[in-house]
């Protein structure tokens, strides 16, 4: 296994010689049904926890450091206590609505191992005093979907959700719910807004921070499909042997996908925080390197919203602080690797068009400027761009994004790193992430652009005489 | 056939009833209207407004916003083909381009026979199967162009029956929660006190001092 080993019914996921906090029931093809979870210790991290207070659950959470797996990486355990003392009720909502360019690792959590997902809902309603609790797949993810049904129905009926779990007092809701095609419902408070049956825009922070002013008003704590399927092996082995996995700032593992011009694309599950991009993109047991004997070109780190890095960062490790110093950020763990025969400002409109795609219209810098900045470099790149387009992308990308933007430092060019985060004039992130590949392209490969503006021909404007003009 | 069907409105009253607030239930209605239809019609939005005692116009309001909700009909089988980045690498254009010329439509367009509707599509979560698609929400990884005409000619000899459930159809099997097991949804606004396992907060510390 030391090279890793592909495992058919779970497209994309390679299992190899690591730690397997999240992915370790992948191996085997019917890990999503009940009799499989509870043959490899299913429901044990809820016995563990109900065992306990939910104080020394949520104590042991804030004290193992579960960051965020869905992109900003905020500790769950702290998370879990910023929600007003003494208000009622508190629900939980699960963020499975996927969707960030090159992110994929909650589809398969959700696809392969449903129960896992349910046990860790189960655990922080408990630890967290939730009463409901809503799991949001995205509308897209119909197997998923399917199998977390199934999941649910048979978890009712043996006992684990519902009313009086496990013959204690201890009774939680697990509702499915699922999307219908919107990236921006990906972000917390527009999932909240999707799940009242609005319209999915976000909402302004402050004042709506989920966790004071959420679903129907009440606290509503928002969590990642990956974070909470942390939970049950927290609960059954201890917040010190979480601890024991990964760096200080960044224990336990990861899930990250490496896709694009790679020999092996995959998703892996990595030790967290001392993994370097080098090891995923070139690493024998990750993604053994360029394909076709191409060299590296750029990555995009942490999913399509990431400013893009350089082979100047291949020996960063996966980690949080480094890499937001470094001029980019983790993300939601997908990494998308370009060879030297890709053609820079087209890599960077199918992400620009992306964003503005997606983009729900609320705020105008985002509405009007994302859509901007994919019509400029689409003219550009069919041809019909203008020397002043290129400034032009960077005057429409600051109104998003006042100030300097990240990016990441090259010697070639002799720049210097600006690091993460930036401002912005938009509620959420999708206008600033329309900017950013564009931003990382022109920064890092101007040249490739302005090879693509022909100079243009003035055609003389000579005035003719007319014939039987008046005199 | 536009509005439900009783089948349809008692699946309905039941998924209403698992929300504190019923406009919850919005989104999943739709695709159980567009389960029924194919796509979501106008009769559908306006039974679903009274079901949930909304406005048709809030529906309409949801509805739109969604990529997913067809508000005409669309093929029995509507292809995907992703082209955000890892897809567009990976040979995306191309796999579009065929799609067209195998099926005579441009994007967004649907064969005369009402079988096939091929769209854009942005990222689907599968990057590392690149190019990916979805035929009625269903993956295929990694499809070169000849992969994508045996896809086709399978969909057309109908040897997908089984796997592809005509467009509209997510999951097969629905979620349902038992009556003796379940909790139930409560009105937000009647809870002020915290649930049975949590254990009474110590009184505020200005009452002690």
């Amino acid at each position: 296994m030391s090279v890793g080993t592909p495992i058919a019914h779970a497209a994309g996921f390679i299992a190899g010689d690591r730690p397997e906090i999240v992915t370790a029931r992948f191996q085997y093809e019917d890990a999503y049904t009940l009799e499989r979870f509870l043959a490899t210790e299913g429901y044990e991290g809820l016995r563990a926890a109900l065992a306990k207070t939910p104080q020394q659950i949520h104590d042991d959470v804030k004290s193992a450091t579960v960051l965020g797996r869905g992109g900003a990486g905020f500790p769950a355990g702290v998370k879990w206590g910023l929600t007003p003392q003494g208000v009622w009720p508190r629900y939980l909502v699960v963020n499975g609505d996927e969707s960030e360019p090159g992110t994929y690792k909650d589809r398969l959590l959700m696809e392969l191992d449903p129960h896992q997902l349910i046990e860790g809902c189960l655990i922080a309603c408990y630890a967290a005093g939730l009463s409901q609790c809503f799991l949001y797949v995205r509308g897209e993810m119909a197997l998923a979907q399917e199998r977390i049904a199934v999941a649910l129905n048979e978890a009712y009926a043996a006992g684990y959700v519902g009313k009086n779990i496990l013959g204690t007092d201890f009774s939680v809701d697990i509702v499915l719910q699922w999307g219908a095609g919107a990236y921006v419902v990906g972000e917390e408070t527009a999932l909240i807004e999707s799940l009242e049956g609005n319209r999915g825009m976000p909402r302004l922070k402050p004042p709506f921070f989920p966790a004071a002013i959420g679903l129907y008003g009440k606290p509503t704590i928002v969590n990642n499909v990956e974070t909470l399927c942390n939970l049950p092996w927290l609960a059954r082995k201890g917040p010190a042997a979480y601890t024991a996995i990964g760096t200080e700032t960044s224990p336990g593992t990861r899930m990250v996908a490496v896709s694009g011009h790679v020999r092996r694309p995959g998703v892996f599950e990595i030790v967290n925080g001392t993994t370097t991009f080098r090891d995923l993109i070139y690493g024998d047991e990750f993604s053994q390197g360029i394909r076709d004997g191409s060299e590296l070109k750029a990555f995009v780190p942490g999913g399509g919203s990431a400013p893009w890095f350089l082979p100047d960062q291949l020996d960063l490790p996966f980690e949080g602080k480094l890499v937001g110093a470094a001029g980019s950020m983790l993300g939601s763990g997908a990494i998308m690797v370009m060879d030297d025969q890709t053609d820079i400002p087209y890599a960077a409109l199918t992400l620009a068009r992306f964003y503005a795609h997606e983009s729900c219209g609320k705020c105008t810098p985002c509405r009007e400027g994302g859509t901007w900045l994919a019509r400029i470099l689409e003219r550009v790149i069919d041809g019909h761009g203008a020397p002043e387009d290129l400034d032009l992308l960077l005057e429409v990308g600051e109104s998003i994004c006042p100030g300097a933007f990240p990016h990441a430092a090259s010697e070639r060019l002799g720049l210097e790193a600006v690091p993460f985060p930036y401002k912005m004039t938009t509620i959420c992130f999708v206008g600033p992430s329309a900017y950013a590949p564009i931003h990382s392209a022109l920064t890092l490969f101007r040249d490739e652009f302005e090879a693509k503006i022909r100079p243009r021909t003035r055609i003389p404007v000579v005035a003719a005489a007319v014939a039987g003009g008046g005199s | 056939m536009a509005r439900l069907t009783d089948a349809n409105v008692s699946l309905a009253r039941e998924m209403i009833g698992r929300y504190p607030k019923p406009k919850s239930a919005l989104i999943p209605l739709l695709h159980l209207a567009q389960e029924q239809d194919g796509y979501v019609t106008t009769e559908a939005m306006t039974h679903i407004a009274e079901l949930v005692g909304v406005t048709p116009a809030e529906v309409l309001g949801t509805a739109t916003f969604y990529e997913m909700f067809k508000f005409e009909p669309v093929g029995k089988y509507l292809i995907n083909i992703c082209q955000t980045m890892s897809c567009a690498l990976m040979g995306a254009d191309e796999l579009i381009h065929h799609a067209e010329q195998r099926l005579g439509v441009t994007a967004g367009g649907t064969t005369a026979d009402g079988l096939f509707t091929v769209a854009h599509a942005e990222c689907q979560a599968a990057c590392t199967e690149a190019p990916c698609l979805q035929v009625n929400y269903r993956f295929r990884y990694r499809v070169t162009p000849d992969a994508l005409d045996a896809l086709i000619d399978d969909l057309q000899a109908g040897h997908l029956d089984g796997e592809i459930p005509p467009h509209g159809t997510l999951q097969r099997t629905r979620q349902h929660i038992p009556a003796d097991r379940a909790v139930g949804a409560v009105a937000p606004e009647t809870v002020t006190t915290p649930p049975a396992w949590v254990p009474p907060a110590p009184p505020p510390a200005e009452a002690t001092a």
